[in-house]
Formats: C-alpha cells, structure tokens, sequence
C-alpha cells in the first residue's frame, strides 16, 4: 500500500496541529491540551485512513490466501515490517516480531530466552528506573530459576550510576535489561557503555526502547544490543502493536513463545516443527489492522523528520523547565543532563493527584502517580509526580496556558 | 450527630448545596474546603489495616457500631479525594447497615463528581463506597449473629 501523509516535509506546527483531528476536541468546555504523550501520542489523519482502508478495502487474513484480497493484506503487513526494519536499522527483516506492545516483547524474552539461559545462581541486572514491566517479568524468572536480580542505582539527578554499574556487572551476569528513555523522568541513558562492558563480561542485553523509539534515532546495529522492544502506539501508530527486535542467531535459537497456527512448519501428534523467523514468535492471527497502519505512523514521522521533531520536542522541554523553575515549592524531579521532553515534579505540600484533577479541569491533559515506576518512586522518596510530557503537536502557548493553570491549581489547593 | 439526617435528605441538601456554584472551579474549591475540615481521623484507625488502597492516593477508614448504626471516620494524603470522602461520610455515617448497603449515590453524579467513582485505577473513592459498604454488611452480619444467639 502506497501511504501519503499530505503533509509538507520539514516543520510547520500549524500544519502538523491539522493532521491530528483529536486536537480539536475541547476537555471540560476548555481546547484539549494533551501532555501525556509519554502514555500514548495521538493518532494523525494519514494513521486513521489507513486503519479504515484495510477494513473498507483489503480485510483478509494474512500469509496463507491465495485470494486477492489475503495478498493484498500480506504484502501490506510485510511491507510494514520493513518499514520497522529500516526504522531501527536492523540488519534483517526476520529480526523483527510484532508483538502486542513492550510488555509482550520484553515478556516473550522471558519466558523463552530466559528459560531457556538462566540458571541457577546466574544474575540479571537492571536499573532502579525500570518499568514495572522490566521488572517483574525478570522477578518471576528469577523466582523460578533461583536466579538475583541486581539493580543499577540511580543518582539525585535522576542518571544511573555507572561506576555502580561497572561494579555489579560480572562473569556471572547474563542479563542486562535496562531502559534506553525513564518514562517517570526523562532521561537518556548511555545505552551504548551499558552494552559495550555487558558484552565484555559476555551477558545478553535487552533495551526497552519504549520511550526512546519515539525521540531518538534508533539504530540497533550500531547500538549492538541483542534485544530492543517498543510499542508503535507511542509513535503515532494504534494500540496494540509492540516490536521485538532480536539479533537473528540468538533469536533462532530460542524456542518458541505461544504455540498456535502460524508459528508452525509441520504438525504432528508425536512431533512438531516450527516455521522459520520471524513467524516462529507470531502465532495466531496477528493484529493485521494495527500493525498496517503502523507504516503510515511511520511516513507520518519520515516526514516531519526526527531532527525537527527532536528538536521542537526539546524547545518545548526548555521552555517548559525553565517556566516550571519559576514556581515557588515546585520540585522537578529528574535533572539529568540528557532529557527527552518530559518533565517530572512535585509541589510541596500537595498531592500529585490534586493537581492532575485540578489541571484536568483547564482541559489540560498530565499523567500523576507513580508512573508505573514504584521503586523509583520510593528511591525519591515520594508517592509519585505530575508528568508533562510533550510531542511534535504541542505548543509553547499550551505550555504557557498550562502553567497558568498550574499556579492557580497550587493556589486553590495551598 | 443527635439529629441524623436520612440518607435520602442529606443526599438532597448536598445537590442543592452544589446547585449554588456556577462554575467547576467553585465546585472544586468548595470540595477542597470539605477536605481540610474533615475532622481529624483516631489515630487507632491510622494503620495499615485500615488503608484503601487505590492507585495514586491512600484513603484511612475507620468504622465502629453504637445502638445498631455505623459511623464512619476517614482521611486521605490527597485534598480532593479527602472532600469527596467527606461527602461520603456525611451521606451515610449514622445510619442503619440496610441503608447504607442500599444506598445508590445518585447524588454525586447529579453534582457532576461521577468520573471520581468511575472504575479508573486513578482513584481510591470507589474502593473507599466498596469498603464502607462491607464494613455495614460485617456489622449487620454480626448484629444478626448476636440477636440468634
């Protein structure tokens, strides 16, 4: 499918506002103004026609129909692959699984990398900035291996300490799992260091890319890690589409995830064979609408280009920082040299939730809690924050309304 | 406390109370004033026992049954969710278990606080009518035991 995102290449916020019809709408009698984008970015035109033309024109079942129709949905939904492929610049389209989301992703590791190579006394190592879902998956296969899970502490900036690091790292880790993006804080992580010493002491590493994919350049064979995961519904594209990239030699030798229809070569009551990558790890019928739509996502970003996207997303970030400071008993949490555009705070005396029901009544659209990041909270010190997080969309005016909004909600709550 | 009202009549008063602010934020401000003169909870009840735990704030709720009615004390470490509970006690401490269980609420939907009872992990309020009502039914399962005995 050709995909046309309509849009002018290089940056005009006016036009980029246009391509998103979800702006529009008003929240509380107020225009919407959505800063958590660090949850889910919203959906451009180009995303929702292309969700709507597979199922108005080309809905079919993919892989094994001889009819027009399956072809068409096939050729869609392997296009969209390399499309992901050149995305993240892995070497080989096989290398790349769809999945349901990170979760899935780093999950599918798990339960088969992982039983498969951990053992008894081996360690994983990840940071005290994960995502729950880069915790707990390791924390049940650490259970069940007699496996430790060690953790990379976290500095008062908000940046992983890497002479800790250097130090937990050893002959008998076989795992680094870490976040490339904080989704509680911002900040960028030296993935590349924290593959490069892994390696040396020869352990397998995984980067959850869920927040990074969207901001950052992603090339994964330059990076060197073994494992990426990231969701496309960060990235413009619809819910339910996650990547697993996995370098393709270790990735063939993984046994398999689900077992189902698809991921099969040959099926026997005594024995069964498996199909070759990637459709080993895709068994069942995929999410075909999503995962077509996710190429338009991808034309959508092609075409404002990262550069411009980064850096509007980081004059939004500035902007914002240096606004936010302003306020008195306002704390950001998260100062770390390299930032993606979210920023994390507290206000003395005053819970994050308050402020979130408060700020949801101006229209304005935060996330508040603990973000999914328990013990990074706690490494705080704190029951959570309110998270801004912006995008290619978002405006400084929003961010002025918005800290308006803000001082008047301490005020109310003071 | 001597002149209890009946659920059906304090539901009343709190639309009609509600009915007086023309704007969101007045609503907000009112329920934030609620939530700074909740009586202070009994430290007895300030226990991990006694947390409702919803996802982002923590509600403490404190119960006890004299002459066959339940009252209600509670707190929590967030302004808002503190004013909406203090709607809730004023509803509904005082009374009977049976009323208590029956009581639909209606009223916080008719004063447009229905999205803080609605089934987001966000909140702890719905958890907070969950547990209320389970500790009238503990009562009255008790009261009912005593009265066979």
């Amino acid at each position: 499918m050709n995909v046309t995102s309509g849009i002018e290449s290089g940056f005009d916020i006016k036009d980029i506002r246009q391509h998103f019809p979800i702006l529009q709408r008003q929240v509380k009698g107020k225009p919407l103004i959505y800063f958590d984008n660090a949850a889910t970015s919203q959906k451009p035109q180009i995303v929702l026609d292309a969700l709507s033309n597979y199922y108005g024109h080309y809905n079919a079942n993919i892989h094994r129909g001889i009819h027009t129709l399956a072809e068409e949905a096939t050729a869609a939904f392997e296009e969209t692959r390399d499309a992901i492929r050149d995305f993240i610049h892995a070497g080989h389209r096989e290398e790349i699984i769809f999945t349901k989301g990170t979760t899935e992703s780093i999950n599918l590791v798990a339960y088969t990398w992982g039983r498969a190579n951990i053992q008894d006394g081996d360690e994983i190592l990840i940071s005290n900035m994960e995502h729950h879902s880069n915790i707990v998956p390791w924390q049940i296969l650490c259970k069940e291996k007699n496996a430790l899970l060690k953790i990379i502490p976290v500095n008062d900036e908000g940046e992983l300490d890497m002479e800790a690091y250097k130090k937990l790292i050893s002959h008998k880790t076989k795992l680094v799992s870490v976040v490339h993006v904080s989704n509680a804080l911002g900040t960028i992580n030296p993935v590349k260091d924290i593959i490069r010493l892994a390696h040396q002491a020869g352990a397998v590493v995984l980067i959850d890319g869920a927040q990074s994919a969207v901001h950052l350049d992603i090339d994964v064979a330059e990076m060197d890690c073994d494992f990426f995961a990231f969701s496309m519904h960060k990235l413009f594209g619809p819910t339910g589409v996650g990547i697993l990239y996995g370098k393709k030699d270790i990735l063939e030798n993984m046994p398999p995830f689900m077992g189902g229809g698809e991921m099969i070569k040959e099926v026997h009551f005594d024995k069964t064979t498996y199909a070759s990558l990637p459709y080993k790890f895709e068994a069942g019928t995929p999410n075909i609408a999503d995962v077509n739509a996710c190429k338009a996502a991808l034309v959508f970003i092609d075409k404002i280009g990262k550069e411009n996207l980064r850096q509007h997303e980081n004059e939004l970030l500035a902007y914002a920082t240096r606004e936010l400071k302003k306020i008195d008993g306002l704390h950001i949490i998260g100062n770390a040299k390299h930032k993606v555009s979210v920023i994390s705070f507290i206000v003395d005396k005053i819970h994050p939730q308050d402020l979130g029901i408060l700020l949801d009544n101006s229209g304005i659209a935060v996330r508040t809690g603990h973000h999914c990041t328990q013990p990074l909270m706690q490494r705080f010190g704190i029951p959570g924050t309110v998270r801004a997080s912006f995008s290619v969309y978002n405006t400084t005016e929003e961010i002025d309304t918005f800290v308006l909004a803000l001082k008047k909600a301490i005020k109310m709550l003071a | 406390m001597n002149e209890v009202k009946s659920i059906a009549e304090s539901e009343k008063e709190i639309i009609e109370d509600f009915s007086l602010f023309d704007s969101w934020d007045e609503k907000y401000e009112y329920i934030i004033e609620l939530g700074k003169k909740l009586p202070l909870l009994n430290p007895v009840y300030r226990t991990d026992d006694h947390i409702v735990k919803g996802c982002q704030s923590t509600v403490w709720l404190g119960s006890s049954f004299r002459d066959g009615k339940v009252f209600y004390e509670a707190d929590s470490d967030a302004i808002i969710v503190k004013g909406l509970i203090s709607l809730l006690i004023r509803i509904l401490s005082g009374h009977r278990p049976d009323e208590i269980i029956q009581a639909q609420l209606e009223c916080i939907k008719v004063i447009g606080m229905a999205s803080h009872l609605a089934q987001t992990r966000a909140n702890g309020l719905l958890a907070m009518v969950k547990q209320m009502k389970n500790d009238a039914l503990a009562y009255q399962l008790q009261n009912q035991l005593n009265q066979a005995e």
